[in-house]
């Protein structure tokens, strides 16, 4: 066994059967296959999902969309990538080279690897190898999720950054100041999930929910977590109402602005793609990823969770959508103040809640009445606090009276001139 | 040169000895990792736009991740690459992108004179303490699994959850008792207290001063000459 093949199921698996029988050749292969079929499930589905959202807002806009290219209009999509391919690829003046060539690919890498981790069936067997149907199960499993979004940051960032205009740069002030904000968010209902899993694979987050509708965390955390989480994606892969770093009627076309061709089509390859990995990702933490009742059909007991994980996460693209055509942007402010001064501290105190409970149903309790205290206490000194705002701001008056003294001279008043002799008689 | 062979060997000696199995993965992706850390370091300090200088380090950040992965805390890698590169790199290349200071800077210029020298004297010395110091005792290396084996009967995650909320408690409740004193003093420091509101009869433009009211700049610049 040569010693590459020996760190393999460290790095992709510790729990996958794969791996029970050591490693080799054709468990290298089986992997291999996996990367590639994923890979090319991810390209093929980023395209029906750029027709997809464009026929359904079409419906909900009586239009009647892309129908020019294919059946319905499906190959639109195809047509537009080969298009882009060979439109001239232009470099603004300002640019800085290397960080605005190296953007897109910042973007797109970590949108690809954040699927990795999604489970899509349960366990098959071919070549008397049985293996899960999810690409990697690596143990520090949703954490890996969490650290390829922060990563997805960077590119945005620096796509903005490096265009060296100014609509790009807002654009990607915007969108490193939105995606650190709703990240916390994000993180706490992650946080939810595996508390009451018990582990940070997903695997196991699946497994954990398996057999019955009841178990799936979005009913057993309360709709809550899964509603934040929800909010939260969405404003992590800037998409409608937050897609102020693209905002077109404010910013021309946000942190896209000056790219062109190839480079241009990979930050919305990148961006359908964090699309469908986020509703993947969302079945698998909330709604049971491939669990769901099996026909008992011979020979296709390993088709059934594919298909239920594939309608889920439809539903969910679906939803992304429905939002795009129904809602309009948000303002920045109401932006912030969404994130943090509503969905953080209400995950904070959802997230002591659901500690509690997974100790015992005194401790949920004991944690309900704590965070409801603790909330109506927090809420009473914002009130006041804003209050004290209010008579500060009437406070200069008095300050006034007694600098406008005779012998204080100040710039504007000549010195020694009595100013307003009224207001100083007063003091 | 010497050194730093030296250095990469005792380093892997050593992250081989924490994993327990010494393979020439282990071993390759060290000298790859710590190649990654080292030019990323290099790179923060001789590039002449701090945005470069942000990139390099957070491909230095990456590198570490990975020596995390290679010593089998996957946690560790996780937090590191969301914590670090995520949020704080971040934070810092919004800065420099809000401040405009994403300009170039001429490194050849040296504002404190002796510097240069003094950093590089100081850094040998450090280096040539520390491998002195690895090879005396494991005082660099540190103590092998203080809070428990690594073999994979129990995960990563619970046993350093296990060693922090109860061997380590203490510091650890300490350690973000610190954290929310450092955040709280920030925002004491950088409020402003609400704008003055001019009442309608008053008439702020003829010279008034006001104290109570934090002088903004301008207003400052009148009183104090």
């Amino acid at each position: 066994m040569s010693p590459l093949l020996a760190a393999l199921p460290s790095l992709l698996g510790t729990n996958d059967p794969l791996y029970n029988g050591g490693v080799d050749w054709v468990v290298f292969l089986i992997v291999l296959i996996k990367v590639l079929m994923v890979f090319g499930a991810l390209m093929v589905s980023v395209m029906l999902m750029i027709w997809f959202e464009r026929k359904v807002i079409s419906d909900m806009q009586s239009r009647i969309g892309p129908n020019r290219a294919g059946p319905f209009g499906i190959m639109q999509t195809l047509a537009d990538g080969l298009k882009l391919f060979f439109k001239e690829d232009l470099l603004p003046e300002r640019a800085d080279r290397i960080v605005f060539k190296l953007a897109p690919y910042l973007t797109i890498i970590p949108a690809f690897l954040a699927f990795a981790i999604v489970p899509i069936g349960g366990e098959v067997t071919i070549a008397h190898h049985t293996f899960e149907l999810q690409l990697a199960d690596p143990p520090m499993g949703i954490l890996f999720l969490l650290a390829m979004s922060s990563i997805g940051v960077y590119g945005v960032m620096l796509a903005g950054w490096s265009s060296g205009s100014k609509y790009p740069l807002l654009g990607s002030v915007r969108a490193s100041a939105q995606m650190i904000s709703y990240e916390a968010a994000l993180g706490m209902t992650v946080v939810m999930v595996v508390l009451i899993t018990g582990s940070l694979t997903t695997r196991d987050i699946v497994n954990g929910q398996a057999l019955h509708l009841w178990q799936w965390n979005a009913i057993r955390l309360g709709i809550i977590p899964f509603v934040i989480f929800f909010i939260a994606i969405v404003a992590e892969t800037n998409r409608p109402p937050f897609d102020l770093v693209e905002a077109d009627s404010e910013l021309v076309g946000g942190f896209v602005t000056e790219y062109s061709s190839i480079r241009f089509a990979l930050f919305f390859l990148s961006e359908f793609m964090n699309t469908i990995t986020m509703s993947a990702i969302t079945v698998t933490l909330f709604f049971g990823g491939p669990d769901g009742p099996t026909l008992h059909i011979p020979h296709t007991q390993w088709l059934w969770p594919i298909l239920w994980f594939l309608g889920k996460t439809i539903v969910f693209l679906f939803v992304f959508v429905w939002l795009r055509a129904a809602l309009p942007r948000l303002r920045y402010d109401q932006l912030m103040d969404l994130g943090w001064k509503r969905l953080i501290p209400l995950s904070l105190g959802w997230l002591l809640i659901v500690a509690g409970f997974v100790i015992d149903g005194w401790w949920g309790l004991a944690m309900t009445a704590t965070v409801v205290v603790a909330s109506v206490l927090i809420t009473r000194s914002f009130l006041v606090g804003s209050q004290r705002g209010e008579t500060r701001a009437i406070l200069p008056q008095v300050g006034l009276r007694l600098w406008n003294r005779p012998d204080v001279p100040t710039a504007s008043s000549p010195a020694g001139s009595v100013s307003s002799p009224t207001e100083g008689d007063d003091a | 040169m010497a050194v730093v062979m030296h250095g990469v060997l005792l380093a892997a000696t050593a992250a081989t000895a924490a994993t327990g199995h010494a393979s020439l993965v282990d071993w390759g992706t060290f000298v790859v990792a710590a190649a990654i850390v080292l030019s990323g370091a290099i790179g923060v300090v001789v590039a002449r736009n701090p945005v470069h200088s942000a990139l390099m380090l957070v491909m230095t950040l990456f590198g570490i991740a990975v020596l995390f992965v290679l010593q089998r805390d996957d946690f560790l890698a996780a937090v590191q690459v969301i914590v670090y590169a995520g949020a704080i790199v971040v934070l810092f290349l919004f800065v420099i992108m809000f401040l405009g200071v994403d300009r170039e800077e001429n490194i050849a210029a040296e504002p404190l004179r002796g510097q240069r020298p003094l950093a590089v004297a100081l850094v040998a010395l450090g280096v040539t303490g520390l491998l002195l110091l690895g090879e005396v005792s494991k005082w660099t290396i540190g103590a092998l699994s203080v809070a428990g084996s690594t073999d994979s009967s129990t995960s990563n995650v619970a046993q350093l959850g296990t060693s922090v909320y109860t061997t380590y408690l203490f510091p650890f409740e300490v350690t973000s008792a610190l954290l929310v004193i450092a955040v709280v003093g920030a925002v004491a420091l950088a409020r402003r207290p609400p704008a003055v509101v001019t009442a309608p009869d008053l008439d702020l433009d003829d010279g008034l001063v006001d104290e109570s009211a934090p002088a903004t700049d301008d207003a400052h610049q009148e009183v104090t000459p």
